[in-house]
């Protein structure tokens, strides 16, 4: 027995899951952990919010109009004198739940072509991959606004005013998007496809899609978890710039960009109206980025330098 | 390397015609037909409803009609606008320099401030100055146009008063007056669009620097005695800039949704505020048109990079 005890004790090193290697790696970008507890407390606010600040988002009162930030309204009133906190703490549920939403199409959708591009060794290859380069020289905003323009009417009449929009939204916005991801998960696929495990697993007999969802994919996600983040503030300014394009949620949904619509006739008598919500746009954007880049750090493990 | 610029465009019709056939197709599944009232009102006979049906090819078949809707466009016949009560066409060609003038400057002004950043902070990866510059560019692609648009309003022309908020085409005065009025009027769109711009190419200015900054043949160029400014101007920077040109050419689709909000803030009189106020005055075939024209500098200003590229790389248009 005495040959299986270690040569010395300082042999025996800690070893930590995959998971706590991660946090491990991730705990050490402070601007990440910052951020991702900014991100959380927006959350928390925008998700528990109306039950502690229970003041109705269309409640008008006329002798508050254009007011600054007080007790009774925090972030201050708008020109018909409604609560600008209330009213965010709506919008930015409906900012979030597009962006998450919009990140999950793009995400899907991009993997699924990805994956099938990587796997094929024939012409469905190349022309996936020409149809990914095709979508990534299209002019987004301007077929992002067109789509809407053609087919929000539509989509009104069957889903109703704020389902309908959220739907199309949620689409055209993820199915704009999913191009990067589509491009390293091919990029993956490629390489690992060829990798010695994959070939054990072929030899014992394993079916491609179980090759894929097995073996394959677990090992391609950490470029797809960083980019879908990512994806997730791209997906938050895009909705808000149709929303202050004026072309987004109906004009009573006061999500983020729609707020920052109706405040910039406003700004020299109440620029509160416009920093608040433009400052929460900023703050979830920033802050989802920022954990974006942590999750790069924890999650690509052959960064060089 | 003219034979490389044919073969690229070459290249740049199939993703043309790509283009097209994507918006044809959008155009042709919406909801809602030109002739709906036709077929509603009562003094319309349905004869002479399917008759002028007939006459415009609505009951040809798709492909017939995107062959028709597409030697159309060829031909530079892009229908009339009902609202502007001019050829489409012709409005647009009023717009397209106003844009092109202000997209311009702001990648002009992103590539003076990235490129100094960049490589300064390349230099001394992990330094305070790399530190500080990284945090600034994160922060800098994070804040929305729109909003740096109002932040800037709120700054410069509501609290010091010392830039105009409005774009006007009409200056008053000549000469010299008129040539600072419209330069002072272009300060606030560009600055906005080109900071925005410069944050994320400061990274990959960085980023691409760093690659090449290590590599055998600077040291040889460092070891042969060349001076700090031309080992970095005349041989890193050449090979560097070839990843960074890529990622360029990648972003131009974000400039021009970037373009859009900022001429509808500042109220330029570009394409992009056309498109947005032709879709509030539902005006198709200039909602069309203006789509179709910012796909077309999109491949336009891809093919631009691919010559650059090949400029930049001469092995590549040996290939």
């Amino acid at each position: 027995m005495a040959g299986l005890t270690l040569a010395s004790p300082s042999a025996e090193r800690r070893t930590f899951s995959p998971w706590r290697e991660t946090w491990r790696r991730y705990r050490r970008h402070q601007l990440a952990v910052i951020s991702a507890v900014l991100l959380l407390v927006l959350v928390v606010a925008v998700v528990f919010g109306p039950f502690l600040w229970r003041v109705g988002i269309n409640e008008i009162d006329f002798n508050a109009r254009l007011e600054g930030p007080s007790l009774a309204h925090p972030f201050g009133t708008d020109d018909l004198g409604q609560d600008i906190l209330a009213r965010m703490i709506y919008g930015g549920r409906i900012s979030l739940a597009v962006g998450l939403a919009a990140m999950m199409v793009s995400v899907i959708v991009g993997t699924l072509i990805g994956a099938l591009a990587g796997m094929s060794r024939g012409a469905l290859g190349h022309g996936l991959m020409w149809l990914t380069d095709l979508f990534l020289s299209l002019p987004q905003l301007p077929l992002l606004l067109l789509l809407i323009y053609l087919f929000r009417d539509g989509l009104k009449a069957v889903f109703g005013p704020e389902g309908g929009i959220f739907i199309l939204i949620v689409l055209v916005i993820g199915g704009l998007r999913w191009m990067p991801v589509a491009r390293l998960v091919r990029a993956q696929f490629l390489s690992l496809r060829e990798k010695e495990f994959v070939e054990a697993a072929r030899a014992l007999g394993a079916s491609p899609v179980r090759q894929v969802v097995r073996h394959i994919l677990p090992n391609a996600l950490g470029p797809v978890i960083i980019a879908g983040t990512i994806d997730v503030a791209a997906a938050i300014i895009a909705e808000s710039t149709l929303s202050f394009l004026g072309l987004g949620f109906p004009p009573d949904t006061p999500t983020w960009g729609r707020l920052l619509f109706d405040a910039k006739d406003y700004l020299d008598i109440a620029a509160h109206w416009a920093l608040f919500p433009g400052g929460a746009i900023f703050v979830a954007v920033v802050a989802i980025n920022f954990i974006g880049d942590g999750l790069r750090d924890a999650l690509d493990a052959r960064r060089v330098i | 390397m003219s034979q490389y610029i044919l073969r690229r465009l070459l290249i740049a019709v199939p993703s043309l015609l790509g283009i097209s056939l994507v918006l044809f197709v959008v155009l042709a599944l919406a909801p809602g037909d030109p002739f709906s009232e036709l077929a509603t009102n009562p003094n319309v006979p349905p004869e002479v409803g399917a008759a002028l049906r007939a006459k415009f090819g609505l009951d040809d078949p798709i492909y017939l009609r995107y062959v028709h809707w597409l030697s159309a466009m060829v031909q530079g016949d892009w229908g009339f606008s009902f609202v502007s009560r001019m050829n489409v066409g012709a409005l647009i060609l009023q717009r397209v320099p106003v844009t092109l003038y202000v997209i311009g400057s702001a990648q002009l002004l992103a590539l003076v401030i990235a490129i100094p950043i960049g490589v300064y902070a390349a230099m001394r990866p992990y330094s305070l100055f790399d530190q500080v510059a990284n945090t600034l560019a994160f922060i800098g692609f994070s804040l929305p146009t729109f909003f740096t648009g109002l932040l800037f309003i709120l700054v410069f022309s509501v609290k010091l008063d010392w830039l105009p908020f409005v774009y006007t085409t009409d200056i008053k005065g000549t000469g010299i007056a008129w040539l600072g009025e419209q330069i002072r009027q272009a300060i606030m769109p560009v600055m906005v669009l080109g900071l925005f711009q410069a944050a994320s190419m400061t990274r990959f200015v960085r980023s691409a620097v760093l690659d090449v900054i290590r590599l055998d043949y600077v040291t040889t160029a460092r070891a042969k005695g060349l001076g700090q400014a031309t080992v970095i101007v005349k041989h890193v920077l050449r090979n560097a800039m070839i990843p960074v040109v890529t990622l360029i050419a990648l972003q131009i689709p974000a400039v021009f949704g970037g373009a859009i909000v900022t001429e509808q803030i500042f109220r330029i009189p570009g394409i992009g505020s056309l498109l947005i106020s032709s879709i509030l005055a539902n005006d198709t075939p200039v909602v069309m048109a203006v789509t179709f024209v910012f796909a077309g500098l999109v491949v336009l200003f891809n093919l631009i990079a691919d010559v650059l590229y090949g400029w930049l790389d001469p092995r590549i248009s040996l290939r």
